[in-house]
């Protein structure tokens, strides 16, 4: 936890108070500062979505304006739709994977390069380079990486057991192997961000632990991992906000394939909006793609969340 | 506990050591491949894909760097990133001024309508995005990447400038206004030059999203003389399918201004991730 979170009230409250009216503070200047910011978001992202969530009633191609009013029909057909339910699916996977896998991992990794470690910068430098690698480059880099008869690519589908030798072209393994490169990226993002927050909890606590005869592990537990709780959370959630809207890397290794063994919610969005121009059908899915992410913030906000005072997505007075 | 003898340190050390050294082998490895890939020759790749080049091949390498299509590419990423940092940065900072130091009735209900917005992924809006910007031209011109990029990058900036805003002393702006400085020239001559650091990590923040961002341009620009690096590593891909060799090469000459970039703004870009999402 951060010292600011302590300070955060009195900024505020203060300010209104204490100062007596100064000249140029008025309506103008605040509409002022405000507008183009005002203006780019709601014209570029809010309008956007909102349209989205009209055309998601219309069969629509996209062309002309849409008139061919169907309703709910687009959500009906989504949920009734294998390929779309199997979006879900796969998400869920995905999600459990990185939950259960790549985010301890993460954490662990983090506490092993908190020692006293002769170069640990370095490490810490080749930890989270890729995260600065564009998901296109790294698609790229581990399609060749996986391309059959390269001894790499090879050893890891076998151990993966996909048929034919190439994970990423049996529809059993392709998720898996998809994981695989979802983790070779991000990890280091996680652990950069579990890494900042443990060196913010100051020495006294974990000294005076094991002078009071607790052991390495009962440090980690009762003390670490308790104070580490708020940026677990943040990363838990990026983590699934992530993974729900996962497109870029999907797209160009496999566009969703063999036989959607891959697909994603976007990807499938995508494949309708700009490959067969059912508009409509495809925006239901963003939309639903949107509803998901909304629904999974306000929830774990509720539920996880509540005792971070000051999470980054929290709705309410957010700062550092 | 007892205090561990020197030998028990350099004994678990040596442990994290070889621990760190296994996953960053992991993490380099993939890249290694590419870049002496790229000096191979497809046979060299099918017959001994992880031995070094014998003999190097630079061709790969020489072809792409010798023809314009590669430099356009990394002019277009650069040109991109560079404006559409402008643009969010600019409009952010006056936005964050206000919500860090203005008390007015909304305030909080506004601030909030913007930092929903962190949640807005590309791909919810991206269709109508589309419509939106095939109605007003914009389509094959770089201000229909540049624009939607900023208006999705305010949130975050907005979040993370106000918070740094919030922490310069109100006796600052006190003594300025005495001085006769306006809200704007409290602003512009003594808020932004203090916030100078937590201006770099929001720019390096946004370059690194514009850089990397993939499915905006993929729509945006069918006029390969715009495409970005990713648009155009993905096609260069596509094209070359059978010959690995010279797509490792176009990645791995691809990978490098990144790599580049992070090796300078590395402190503020994980300064900024770290700072930003704990809030």
């Amino acid at each position: 936890m951060s010292t600011a979170t302590l300070t955060r009230t009195p900024a505020a409250t203060q300010e209104r108070g204490r100062r007596p009216r100064r000249p140029g503070r008025g309506v103008l200047t605040i509409a002022g500062f405000l507008l183009p910011a005002l203006v780019l978001f709601v014209l570029l992202v809010i309008v956007p979505i909102v349209v989205a969530g009209y055309t998601s009633m219309f069969k629509w191609n996209g062309f002309g304006l849409p008139q061919n009013f169907v309703g709910a029909d687009n959500f009906t057909r989504a949920f009734g739709d294998p390929i779309f339910l199997g979006d879900l699916r796969r998400g869920g996977i995905l999600i459990v994977l990185s939950l259960v896998l790549q985010l301890p991992a993460s954490l662990a990794l983090a506490m092993l390069l908190n020692q006293n470690l002769r170069g640990r910068a370095v490490y810490r430098l080749i930890f989270f380079a890729p995260y600065v690698l564009s998901e296109v480059t790294t698609a790229v880099l581990f399609m060749m990486v996986f391309s059959p008869g390269q001894g790499l690519g090879d050893t890891i589908s076998s151990i993966l057991g996909a048929t034919g030798g190439a994970a990423f072209a049996d529809p059993d393994t392709v998720l898996y192997a998809l994981f695989l490169v979802i983790s070779w990226k991000y990890f280091g993002f996680h652990m950069i961000l579990y890494l900042a927050a443990r060196q913010n909890i100051p020495r006294e606590l974990t000294e005076a632990a094991s002078t009071d005869g607790a052991n390495p592990w009962q440090i980690f537990r009762h003390v670490t991992l308790p104070l580490l709780g708020p940026t677990i959370r943040i990363s838990i959630f990026l983590s699934v906000i992530g993974t729900l809207q996962l497109f870029d890397m999907v797209w160009v290794m496999t566009s969703g394939g063999p036989i959607h063994g891959s697909e994603t919610m976007a990807v499938t969005m995508f494949q309708y909006g700009f490959r067969r121009f059912e508009v409509g059908y495809a925006s239901a899915i963003s939309i639903v793609m949107f509803g998901l992410s909304l629904i999974f913030a306000l929830f774990y906000q509720r539920l996880v969340m509540r005792r971070d005072v000051e999470g980054a997505l929290t709705t309410r007075g957010v700062q550092r | 506990m007892s205090r561990p003898t020197p030998a028990g340190v350099r004994v678990r050390h040596l442990s994290l050591h070889v621990v760190s050294i296994m996953i960053g082998a992991v993490i380099i490895v993939p890249v290694l491949f590419g870049v002496l890939g790229g000096f191979k020759d497809n046979g060299q790749l099918a017959t001994k894909p992880l031995a070094l080049p014998d003999p190097w091949h630079p061709e790969n390498y020489t072809g792409i760097l010798t023809s314009s299509v590669f430099w356009r590419q990394l002019f277009n990423s650069t040109f991109i990133a560079v404006a559409t940092t402008l643009v969010v940065v600019g409009t952010a900072a006056m936005a964050a001024f206000i919500f860090a130091r203005f008390a007015f009735r909304g305030r909080e209900a506004l601030f909030t309508f913007f930092s929903i917005g962190l949640m807005f992924p590309f791909a919810v809006a991206i269709l109508p995005l589309f419509i939106l910007l095939r109605s007003l031209d914009l389509l094959d011109n770089p201000f229909g990447v540049i624009l939607p990029q900023a208006a999705f990058g305010l949130p975050v900036t907005i979040v993370i400038l106000r918070g740094f805003f919030r922490t310069i002393p109100g006796e600052i702006e006190e003594a300025a206004t005495l001085d006769g400085c306006g809200a704007f020239g409290f602003f512009w001559r003594i808020l932004l030059p203090m916030a100078r650091p937590a201006l770099a990590t929001v720019s390096v923040l946004a370059i690194v999203s514009s850089w990397n961002n993939f499915m905006l341009p993929l729509v945006v620009f069918t006029d390969q003389s715009w495409w970005t690096l990713p648009v155009g590593v993905q096609a260069f891909q596509g094209q070359y399918v059978a010959d690995t060799a010279r797509i490792l090469a176009y990645v791995t000459l691809s990978m490098v201004p990144a790599l580049a970039f992070y090796a300078i703004a590395e402190r503020q870009l994980i300064g900024g991730l770290a700072g930003g999402v704990k809030g």
